[in-house]
């Protein structure tokens, strides 16, 4: 079981319509999160650029664009990506990363003077099952974990309304109405698993109000130890 | 226990009450509505004003249910959702909604705006129906808002709250009853039942917790057969018998408006007339009568059940 940023790519159209106007392009995968699953990795970066090149042509009449291709081992890191790409960056007029939004911006602090556009919509954090191939959401990174009080299902990312005193009258026999009826009632996983654990006073219990500074972005984690959300400490 | 509103005397002092259900729509004129709850007055002891019903945008329910007061002299109990506003936007229309003269309201988590008519809006649910009778319960008993600041002058409302008895399993909807009436709920209505199996699980459900909030079981005579069709195939967990749903069909095959409108009329009395006495008999404080459009029948239907009872 792994937790990777799931990320998904752009429409082309919407890719190409980004970098008009640029004639050098390096589309930059990242073998991280998005390269795991091969979203955003080296080969979907190789993929995209050559995809581009027809773009450019096609859709924009441009025979001489450059687009490149490449890839480093996670663009969130500064130092990776320094050392990557600082020998090489001048060559280029725009980076398009495939990286989540975190790689993205990382890669526009390490090069300041070179735009750096996101190919790929940046989804959630996703919780894998290894059977399927299929990516979960299972954290929505609150900043208030209510694991021990509710079964070890979290009803903040998997109830469609993030409801602390579920379930609602949107569940039919333990499915949400949202989304069609697929997704599971996280409240009912939780008065499930609650029963289950001879529990069933925790669930009943009236859970009071969150303090929403505590998830105020932007959010910071000083020297590893210090967090402070943006409504302050 | 005082009474800020008639709904509320009405139930302490032990009468079986009957309410009724408005539905401001997207518009600016509530002439429809207003005339909708005057045959009404002197029957239903109040009616539900709907805030967004299904999450459509519609006319504030907060202005419909003043207009409702003051032009047809009909008490409201205004619902109010937590879908559409945070706990600011939820204070300042329960401080406005005293200050209109509203005296009930109805705390609603509130359907998901995704399956509304502008799905692409942000959901807030900042609190939930819980938390807002309890945020509501703050502010009347001790006159403070949510945060403990004190309020100059505060409310006088009851709040109300809704329960699903088909919800499956039952014991999770009846557990979430619970944590409302630690929160402070008034009294409750139930989404809709056609059966008096449904009223005594729910009961027995109370007993079991130890569940004492008045509660009004909620009804739907169906105008027509198109009404009682989409209803059985859109709302979620609810199905109406198959032999009311068939005789309802048969009617519609009525080719004369006039008879047509007469069978429907006759059908419905025929089967909630029955229903509604069953349920007096049972733990119900009363019945919420959700035919909205309807008022004629809902009329004829409280009279009958107080003529004969």
């Amino acid at each position: 079981m792994i937790c990777v940023i799931v990320v998904e790519q752009k429409p082309l159209e919407d890719i190409l319509e980004m970098v008009k106007g640029y004639e050098r392009m390096l589309v930059l995968g990242c073998d991280g999160c998005a390269g795991i699953y091969q979203v955003g990795g080296e080969k979907q970066a190789e993929m995209l650029s050559s995809l581009l090149r027809m773009g450019e042509k096609t859709v924009h009449n441009k025979e001489n664009s450059k687009i490149e291709a490449s890839a480093v081992l996670r663009q969130c890191d500064k130092e990776i990506v320094r050392e990557a790409l600082e020998n090489t960056i001048g060559d280029y007029d725009v980076i398009l990363s495939m990286a989540c939004g975190a790689g993205v911006q990382t890669v526009a602090e390490v090069f300041p003077e070179t735009p750096v556009l996101p190919a790929v919509n940046t989804k959630f954090i996703g919780m894998q099952d290894r059977e399927l191939g299929d990516l979960h959401e299972r954290c929505r990174a609150c900043g208030d974990c209510i694991l021990d009080e509710t079964g070890g299902i979290c009803p903040i990312a998997r109830c469609a309304k993030s409801l602390l005193n579920g379930p609602c009258g949107g569940q039919v026999e333990g499915k949400c109405e949202v989304g069609g009826y697929e997704h599971d009632c996280a409240w009912i996983l939780i008065y499930r698993k609650l029963k289950e654990f001879g529990k069933l006073d925790q669930f009943m219990k009236l859970r009071l109000m969150r303090d929403n500074r505590i998830s105020q972005s932007p959010r910071d984690m000083k020297g590893g130890i210090k967090y402070t959300g943006g409504g302050g400490e | 226990m005082e009474a800020y509103s008639n709904l509320m005397q009405a139930i302490l002092d032990g009468e079986f009450v009957f309410t009724g259900e408005l539905e401001p729509e997207k518009t600016t004129n509530l002439e429809e509505l207003v005339e909708g709850a005057k045959p009404l007055v002197g029957y239903a002891v109040a009616c539900n004003v709907t805030d967004n019903p299904q999450s459509m945008a519609y006319m504030s329910s907060l202005v419909a249910s003043y207009i409702v007061q003051r032009d047809a002299g009909m008490e409201t109990i205004y619902q109010l959702r937590c879908s559409d506003r945070n706990r600011l936007a939820l204070t300042a229309d329960i401080l406005g909604a005293a200050a209109l003269g509203l005296r009930n309201v109805l705390a609603l988590t509130g359907d998901h705006v995704s399956l509304g008519d502008n799905p692409g809006a942000k959901s807030v649910y900042d609190l939930d129906s819980a938390l807002l009778t309890y945020m509501i319960r703050k502010m009347v008993d001790e006159g403070v808002d949510l945060a403990g600041r004190p309020i100059h002058e505060p409310p006088k409302l009851h709040v109300g709250v809704a329960v699903n008895p088909n919800a499956d399993p039952l014991e999770a909807e009846i557990m979430k009853l619970k944590r409302k009436e630690v929160a402070g709920a008034d009294f409750a209505q139930t989404q809709v039942i056609y059966t008096m199996e449904k009223v005594d699980s729910l009961f027995d459900a109370y007993s079991q917790y130890d569940i004492k909030i008045p509660t009004l079981i909620g009804i739907f005579p169906m105008k027509n057969y198109g009404v009682a069709d989409y209803f059985d195939k859109n709302i979620p967990g609810v199905s109406v018998p198959k032999e009311l749903l068939e005789t309802l069909k048969k009617a519609s095959e009525i080719t004369d408006k006039k008879k047509r409108k007469e069978k429907y009329m006759e059908i419905n009395l025929d089967y909630f007339e029955a229903f509604v006495r069953e349920i007096k008999k049972s733990d119900a404080r009363g019945v919420h009568v959700m035919a909205v459009g309807y008022e004629e029948m809902v009329r004829e239907l409280i009279a009958r059940v107080r003529g004969k009872a």
